[in-house]
C-alpha cells in the first residue's frame, strides 16, 4: 500500500541546513526499513505554468492553478502496511522537515 | 417459549452479539460493509425463524454461522469481489466458531477501528453506535439531531475512509494504547452526555436509550481492559450519574437540581456499584485521571444521605486535583459551585465572573451565575442572567427549571 505524504509550506520558505540534514537522515531510515519509494522537493509555485489542452489549442497560463498562502513544497511516496504505519512515519516527516504534512492513500 | 419471550430473547441477543458478529465477519472478509449487511440479514432470519424453531442453544454461534453464509452468498452473487475475499471464502467456509476469548479481542479491534484518531469525532461516534452498538442510522440521526441522509453519508464516508486509506482492524500496540483508549472513552462519554442532557425542543430531556448504550459499551471495554483505571472511572461516573436519572426530572418535565432531588428515588444498586468501582481505584494507589476524579466527586455527592450532609470540602479538594489535570474553564465553573457552599456566594461569584470571556456562550455559566446572584439578593442581575441561560439551554427540562426560578424572583 502506497501513501503520498505532501509537505505543506505556509510561508516558511526553503529548508534550513538543519532541516536538510534531518530530512536526509529520515530518508535513510525510510530506505533502511523498506518504506522508501520516492521523494522530492519542489520550488515555490511562483514559476509554475498551467497548461489546458482540452480544447482545440493548448493554452499556457503563467502562475499556479490555485492561489493560496499554503502550497506543496515537496512530498514523499512511502510504502506502508496500513494507515497507522503511514501516519507514524508522516508524523516523523513533519518533525524533521518542520512543516505540516498531509497523508493520502494511492488508489 | 411464547412470542413475547422470543422477541425479548432476540432483543437481548442483538445487544449481546451484534458487535461480535460484525467483528468476526470483518476479520474473515476484511470488509465492514459486507460484515454489517450480512449481520443484519442474519438477525432478520432469526426474527423469521426463531418464533417457530425456538431460540438456538448458542445464539451467538448460530448468528455468526448464518451471517457467514449470507456473506458468502453475497460474494458469489456479486462475484466481483477481489481475489483476497474469494480466497477467504474458500479458507473459512467451514470454519468452526471462534473461541470466546479471541472473539472478544475482535470486538475490541472493531471499537478501535471505529474510534481511529484519523476520523472526525462525529464520524467516530456514529460508527461506534452503528457497528459496535448496532443502532440503526435513523436512531443515531435522531439522537444527534441531524437528517437521516446526513448521518447516512457521514457513516458511508467514514467506512470508505477505513477501506481506502486502510485504517487497520486491530488493537493498537502497547505504546499507543493509552492514547487510543482515551479517544474511545471520549466517544463513549459524548454518547452518554447527549443521552443525559439531550438537546432539542422536541427531544425527551433524558435519552435513556443513549445513556444505557454508553454504559453497555463502557462495560464491554471494561471487560476487555479490566486494568485500565480511566475505563473503570468512566464506568463509575456514568453509573453514579445514571443512578440519579429518575430523580432528576420532575413529573412536569422540569430539571430537579442535585440538592432538591428525592434521594430515595436514586437507583441504589447503581450507586453501590459506582462506589465499589471508585473504592477499587483508590485502593490501587495509582494517581487517578480525569474520569476517576469526576467519579470520586459523584461518589461524595451520592454518599450523603441528605444534601445538607454533603462533604463540600472533599468535593472542593477533588476539584482542585482536577483543575491541575485539566485547567479548563468548565471545570473552574463547577469548582465555583463547591466554593459557594464553603466560602459563600460572593467569593464564588468573583471566581465565576473571571470566566465570562471564555464561557459567555455556555448556558451553564449563566445558570450558575444567576443562582449566585439570586442568593446574594441581586434580583435584577439574576433575572438578566436567567434570561441568557434560558436562551442558550438546549434541554427542555433545564429551560423549564430556569424559567421557573426566574419567575420566582422578587
Amino acid at each position: 500500500m502506497q501513501y503520498l505524504v505532501s509537505v505543506i509550506d505556509d510561508g516558511t520558505g526553503l529548508a534550513t541546513p538543519t532541516e536538510e540534514a534531518d530530512i536526509g537522515a529520515f530518508n535513510d531510515r525510510l530506505r533502511a526499513e523498506g518504506h522508501w519509494v520516492f521523494a522530492g522537493g519542489l520550488g515555490s509555485p511562483d514559476p509554475a505554468t498551467v497548461i489546458d489542452n482540452r480544447g482545440d489549442e493548448a493554452v499556457f497560463t503563467d502562475g499556479p492553478f490555485v492561489e493560496s498562502k499554503e502550497y506543496l513544497a515537496g512530498f514523499w511516496i512511502i510504502e506502508a502496511a496500513d494507515l497507522d504505519v503511514a501516519l507514524a512515519l508522516a508524523a516523523e516527516g513533519s518533525k524533521c522537515c518542520n512543516r505540516k504534512v498531509e497523508v493520502r492513500p494511492f488508489l | 417459549m411464547n412470542p413475547v419471550e422470543v422477541a425479548d430473547a432476540i432483543t437481548r441477543v442483538h445487544h449481546e452479539e451484534w458487535a461480535r458478529v460484525v467483528a468476526s465477519l470483518t476479520r474473515r472478509f476484511g470488509d465492514l460493509d459486507l460484515a454489517e449487511e450480512a449481520a443484519a440479514e442474519a438477525f432478520a432470519t432469526a426474527v423469521e425463524r426463531w418464533p417457530a424453531d425456538g431460540v438456538p442453544p448458542n445464539p451467538g454461534a448460530w448468528l455468526t454461522t448464518t451471517a457467514t453464509r449470507k456473506a458468502i452468498d453475497r460474494i458469489r452473487r456479486e462475484n466481483k469481489r477481489d481475489a483476497k475475499q474469494r480466497e477467504a471464502q474458500v479458507l473459512y467456509a467451514d470454519d468452526p466458531p471462534q473461541p470466546l476469548g479471541a472473539v472478544d479481542d475482535e470486538r475490541l479491534r472493531l471499537i478501535f477501528t471505529c474510534c481511529h484518531p484519523s476520523l472526525s469525532m462525529e464520524a467516530r461516534v456514529a460508527l461506534t453506535l452503528r457497528l459496535v452498538g448496532g443502532l440503526t442510522v435513523p436512531e443515531i440521526a435522531h439522537a444527534f439531531l441531524v437528517q437521516e441522509s446526513t448521518m447516512g453519508q457521514r457513516i458511508t464516508r467514514a467506512k470508505a475512509k477505513i477501506k481506502v486509506a486502510r485504517i487497520p482492524y486491530r488493537v493498537p500496540s502497547t505504546e499507543d494504547l493509552p492514547a487510543r483508549v482515551a479517544g474511545v472513552l471520549a466517544v463513549l462519554f459524548l454518547v452518554f452526555n447527549e443521552g443525559y442532557l439531550a438537546s432539542g425542543p422536541d427531544t425527551d430531556p433524558v435519552r435513556r436509550d443513549l445513556t444505557a448504550e454508553a454504559i453497555r459499551l463502557t462495560r464491554m471495554i471494561r471487560t476487555l481492559l479490566p486494568e485500565d483505571g480511566e475505563v473503570a472511572g468512566l464506568l463509575a461516573l456514568m453509573l453514579l450519574t445514571e443512578a440519579r436519572r429518575t430523580a432528576r426530572v420532575s413529573a412536569t418535565g422540569e430539571l430537579v437540581t442535585l440538592g432538591e432531588q428525592d434521594r430515595g428515588a436514586w437507583d441504589a444498586a447503581m450507586v453501590a456499584e459506582g462506589h465499589r468501582l471508585v473504592r477499587e481505584r483508590l485502593a490501587t494507589g495509582v494517581a487517578p485521571g480525569r474520569y476517576q476524579i469526576l467519579a470520586a466527586i459523584n461518589a461524595v455527592h451520592t454518599s450523603a444521605r441528605d444534601a445538607r450532609d454533603t462533604d463540600w470540602s472533599q468535593v472542593l479538594a477533588l476539584y482542585d486535583q482536577l483543575v491541575r489535570l485539566d485547567p479548563s474553564p468548565i471545570i473552574a465553573l463547577n469548582r465555583a459551585v463547591a466554593v459557594a457552599e464553603l466560602d459563600g456566594p460572593e467569593v464564588a461569584l468573583a471566581a465565576v465572573d473571571r470566566l465570562e470571556e471564555t464561557l459567555a456562550g455556555y448556558h451553564a455559566f449563566h445558570a450558575t451565575r444567576a443562582d449566585l446572584l439570586r442568593r446574594l439578593g441581586r434580583s435584577r442581575q439574576a433575572r438578566a442572567a436567567y434570561d441568557r441561560g434560558i436562551e442558550l439551554a438546549g434541554n427542555t427540562a433545564e429551560t423549564a427549571y430556569l424559567t421557573r426560578r426566574r419567575d420566582q424572583l422578587a
